[in-house]
């Protein structure tokens, strides 16, 4: 009984997360301004950390803990960088 | 789901109850994100996705880890503390990154604060060093 | 005490991080804490202005006033998605001065402004002190003036200054 309801609950949220993530990289894709694709990449890098949490309790594995944690530590680098890069790199100085 | 057949009715119960209300939120933050009209409103809709929709998660795995392992296991916190952490430090970041941009076009509805004797360059560059401080004090705590 | 220790609450919270991530043993809170004291010699090295907590008591008054904030806007801006955007007020910029001054209280002000979802922090001014809100549902603006200054920002006035 709490195995199904931990399946299809499991099942339910990755399907959800997994939806997330296609709308963040509509908005990355479609834009229509940089900030804008800098913003949809920022939600996709946490609905993957957060899928991949999920992803460890459907499997039983802790080891996905320590992958979602990296990717929540590039995702926050990367948008730094890219914010960074589009207030300075285009504006005239 | 090895050992998912000897958790406890109550405990299936709350992981599932944290799970949805996770991505739930999660995909309604998404769907805002894609769904708004102007940038300043979609800067909005990701933090839902990050206060509650991670809460959730991170709670349905300190249950889920904490009962089959049958000892407290906390090592998810440090994924809310650390989202805590970091989604302001990106969301100022671009959202002040879009101001700049817009006011350098003039675009409409653009509050201006600085008058036109205060260069914006200088109270810029002085903002940032600030807000480098900020940073460094959010993490320390 | 004050060279060799510079940076107490860092050291306590990386050996924190650092025994939840490797587990609770001597050998590893050994480890940590070498490890947090180097790190809090480089920090020191680039000397920020250090954090002073006046009221520690009134921290867990602030937590659970961010918390309840944090879950009813939560549902507040859900609602207004899952509506199409619809919604009572219109989303608009607003300009609030600030009396606070504390870098530390500013930056936990920006953390809670930012991850309450409805609020957004777009910009702040140190020299005039004025902080750029974006409001998602703007109806009445003295209300959201209150609850900035009252309900967050006097509270940090008092842990702080």
């Amino acid at each position: 009984m709490s195995a199904t309801i931990l399946f299809w609950a499991a099942t339910i949220a990755q399907i959800a997360l997994a939806i997330a993530m296609v709308l963040a990289s509509v908005r990355m894709i479609r834009g229509p301004r940089a900030q804008d694709r800098v913003l949809g990449l920022d939600a996709l890098y946490s609905n993957s950390m957060l899928l991949l949490l999920v992803f460890s309790i459907r499997t039983g594995n802790p080891l996905y803990f320590e992958i979602s944690l990296i990717i929540g530590t590039l995702g926050f680098v990367a948008t730094v960088a890219l914010a960074k890069f589009i207030m300075r790199g285009e504006v005239i100085e | 789901m090895n050992q998912a057949s000897d958790l406890p009715l109550w405990a299936a119960l709350l992981i599932a109850i944290f799970l949805l209300i996770g991505a739930g939120l999660t995909l309604i933050g998404s769907f805002g994100l894609y769904r708004l009209r102007s940038f300043y409103d979609r800067i909005h809709a990701p933090t839902l996705g990050t206060s509650w929709g991670t809460a959730g998660i991170v709670i349905a795995s300190i249950v889920y880890f904490s009962v089959v392992e049958s000892r407290l296991i906390l090592h998810h916190l440090l994924i809310g503390a650390f989202v805590t952490v970091t989604t302001p430090v990106t969301l100022i970041l671009l959202s002040r990154a879009a101001l700049y941009r817009d006011r350098a076009e003039n675009g409409p509805d653009i509050p201006l604060l600085e008058p036109p004797n205060n260069p914006s360059e200088v109270s810029s560059t002085e903002k940032e060093s600030a807000d480098s401080h900020n940073n460094t004090h959010t993490i320390e705590k | 005490m004050s060279r060799l220790f510079p940076y107490p609450l860092l050291v306590v919270s990386l050996v924190i991080t650092w025994l939840m991530l490797a587990g609770f043993s001597l050998n590893q809170f050994l480890l940590g804490l070498i490890t947090a004291l180097i790190a809090a010699l480089g920090l020191a090295a680039l000397s920020p202005v250090k954090p002073r907590f006046r009221r520690w008591d009134l921290l867990p008054k602030l937590f659970a006033i961010v918390f309840y904030d944090i879950v009813r806007s939560n549902i507040a801006v859900a609602g207004i998605i899952l509506h199409g955007g619809k919604r009572i007020g219109k989303s608009s910029f607003m300009a609030i001065p600030l009396d606070l001054r504390d870098p530390t209280g500013l930056a936990i002000l920006a953390v809670i402004i930012t991850s309450t979802p409805g609020t957004a922090w777009i910009d702040y001014n140190s020299t005039r002190s004025i902080l750029i809100l974006h409001i998602f549902d703007l109806v009445d603006k003295t209300a959201w003036l209150n609850l900035i200054k009252n309900r967050y920002e006097y509270l940090l006035r008092e842990i702080f200054e």
